[in-house]
């Protein structure tokens, strides 16, 4: 059974007396433990379509099938009770609390997960550390580097062991070395703990550590090829 | 859903994130519950000090007095003619079944010496009835008993402030004092009753028998008059009937026809005191709703204020729905911020008023008393008031698109 499955997905805008055709009867698939990168110029549809496969909006028409459940027509709610036990969001700008200590951030969708405050914490320390970042726990966002930080939202996009991360131009706000540090941690998540990878980015090289590349334009897929293996940046092993 | 003390802790570091802004907006709140916990305790204090008041002059009251009602002024002057009688006293004792007791009054001012201190005071002659009507206890000797009456013996009972100002400490019992010239044998001592609720002192006074007062100190116009009878009823509920059954006795009696003004009043001396205590209850429950208008309108602080922490947390907002917040989770966190505004400010509005009460009792000497239940219908009243003015920016919160909020600058 493939993570996701959408079939003929659309989502149209209405404004004024016009419709915005945002995404256009998309239909693909992606399986479990997929490492995906989604190209486009802006209004290509890349933004839209990421909205709904992670739940953050519903479709106009079309069926979109997560983890074989169908999640079309939910309500608000349900959508966000999917979203804290199958997706972690990966922002380029971090999306931290601010004057929250890293830990707590970490923590957060344990917290509306009711789960208890020691097994919280506990959960949050191993994200952490899985990321490098033991030690810093009580930091607060801005004592924290920016390539710091995108690492403390990846522990809580993989707090709740989610199979799915959804990573909006995770490097958009790092500089090189960072990008290429952060650029590996995502892939040795995605081999290691065949976690679901997919990627929205608009630079080739980023583009290039993943194993598939999708590209949309004006609301359509216009390829939808694998790297080839001359050109990634990370080898398999 | 997210559990209740973790999104206390969530609120708390919130409003801990811009004091001053907390600080001021709790401010409506604390000066609102200050003021109706001070104006509830000014109400409760003025008509507590009537109940202790009515307490001392008598209970189950009446007075019947010369002149009609419609006459203007029951003050009665030294020359104002009154037809009311001993007899009628006796009368009335007699013959209205719902009377228990009655004490006919003949007074005026006189001056007392004792050696050589001298001391102007009321004298008022009654009957042994005056004991129970008008509730007094002795603190040392006997009453005069109706043979003093019958026999006009020059006997006296001493009010407080007249043994300390004619006696100081020393014993006054058996000593002879001087009435207006005339000698007197003091046979007791009253016990204090304070202030009346017209602030006159009731102890600076001296009772003798009626008769004596009548014959041997001031003189009447005509034999037996008496100036006023006070009446006591049998219980609280016999007092509408003693007053109707007085009104028919002396209108017989006086030969007063039903188209005619009396010559007499009955005065319901309990009534007018219950009446002047429900209006000072009243008057202290309106000056609360006064103040309670300060209350909401910082509630209405307390709306704005959160309005504005929803605008500017949108995108925090945002990143709580995206990790899985649901629209509860949203709201609940802004309604305890609110609530927590609110009771916080209700504590210190309380601490306010309770040393605002106190400080007015010592200031300007009115009485205060802060009950707990003033204290407990505030707190909540704040609550409510957070909760109430909490809701709205709560739900704006709460129907947030995540998309937009993320995005949110």
């Amino acid at each position: 059974m493939a993570l996701i499955e959408t079939q003929h997905l659309t989502k149209v805008y209405e404004l004024g007396d016009s419709a915005v055709r945002a995404l256009d009867d998309v239909s693909l698939t992606v399986a479990h433990g997929e490492f995906v990168a989604i190209m486009g110029p802006s209004g290509s549809g890349k933004s839209t379509f990421m909205n709904l496969i992670g739940c953050l909006d519903v479709p106009t028409g079309g069926q979109y099938l997560l983890d074989g459940m169908d999640v079309g027509d939910r309500g608000r709610d349900e959508l966000a009770e999917i979203r804290n036990k199958k997706i972690g969001f990966v922002f380029q700008g971090f999306n931290l609390l601010p004057r929250t200590s890293a830990m707590e951030n970490v923590e957060l969708p344990l917290l509306y997960d009711a789960c208890p405050p020691r097994e919280r914490r506990q959960r949050a320390m191993e994200a952490l550390k899985a990321m490098g970042l033991e030690g810093r726990e009580q930091h607060h966002p801005n004592q924290l580097s920016g390539g710091q930080q995108q690492r403390v939202a990846i522990a809580r996009a993989l707090v709740n062991r989610a199979p799915l991360i959804l990573a909006d131009e995770p490097t958009g706000n790092l500089d090189t070395r960072s990008s290429v540090e952060i650029m590996e941690l995502v892939v040795k998540l995605n081999q290691e703990s065949g976690i679901t990878i997919i990627l929205v980015t608009h630079e080739s090289d980023i583009a290039a550590f993943s194993r598939r590349i999708i590209k949309f334009r004006d609301g359509l897929v216009v390829s939808d090829e694998p790297v080839k293996q001359a050109e990634r940046q990370v080898k398999d092993p | 859903m997210i559990g209740i003390p973790s999104t206390f802790k969530i609120s708390l570091r919130a409003l801990r994130v811009n004091k001053m802004r907390s600080a001021l907006t709790m401010l409506g709140i604390i000066i609102g519950v200050g003021a109706v916990i001070t104006m509830l305790a000014v109400g409760t204090g003025a008509s507590e000090r009537i109940s202790e008041q009515m307490a001392s002059i008598g209970s189950n009251l009446l007075i019947v007095m010369p002149g009609s009602s419609t006459s203007g002024g029951l003050r009665m002057g030294s020359g104002t003619q009154s037809t009311l009688t001993q007899d009628d006293a006796e009368a009335i004792a007699r013959e209205c079944p719902a009377v228990s007791d009655v004490a006919p009054t003949f007074n005026g001012a006189a001056q007392v010496v004792y050696g050589n201190q001298n001391w102007s005071t009321g004298i008022t002659g009654t009957t042994p009835g005056v004991i129970p009507v008008r509730d007094w206890l002795l603190s040392s000797g006997r009453a005069f008993t109706d043979q003093d009456v019958r026999n006009a013996t020059k006997v006296c009972l001493l009010g407080q402030t007249v043994a300390d100002n004619l006696f100081g400490n020393a014993d006054p019992i058996g000593q002879i004092i001087r009435i207006k010239k005339v000698p007197f044998t003091v046979i007791g001592v009253l016990a204090p009753k304070g202030q009346s609720d017209h602030g006159q002192d009731q102890d600076d006074t001296i009772l003798v028998p009626l008769t004596t007062a009548q014959k041997k100190i001031f003189g009447t116009p005509f034999v037996g008059m008496v100036r006023a009878i006070a009446v006591k009823a049998k219980s609280a509920e016999q007092l509408a009937e003693a007053e109707v059954q007085i009104n028919e006795l002396l209108s017989q009696r006086h030969r007063i026809s039903p188209r005619q003004d009396k010559d007499f009043t009955v005065r319901n001396l309990t009534q007018m005191m219950e009446a002047r205590e429900q209006s000072t209850q009243v008057m202290g429950l309106l000056l609360a709703a006064i103040a309670s208008v300060s209350l909401l309108v910082g509630g209405i602080g307390i709306m704005n204020i959160m309005l504005v922490s929803v605008t500017e947390r949108t995108r925090e907002i945002g990143i709580r729905m995206s990790v899985g917040a649901k629209t509860w989770d949203i709201r609940l966190q802004f309604i305890i911020e609110a609530l927590t505004l609110s009771l916080i400010g209700g504590v210190v509005g309380i601490i306010l008023g309770v040393s605002g009460s106190k400080i007015l009792s010592a200031l300007a000497g009115w009485a205060t008393v802060v009950s707990p239940l003033s204290v407990l219908l505030s707190f909540s009243f704040s609550g409510l008031v957070g909760l109430f003015f909490g809701f709205y920016p709560a739900y704006k919160a709460s129907l947030l698109n995540p998309i937009d909020a993320l995005h949110y600058e």
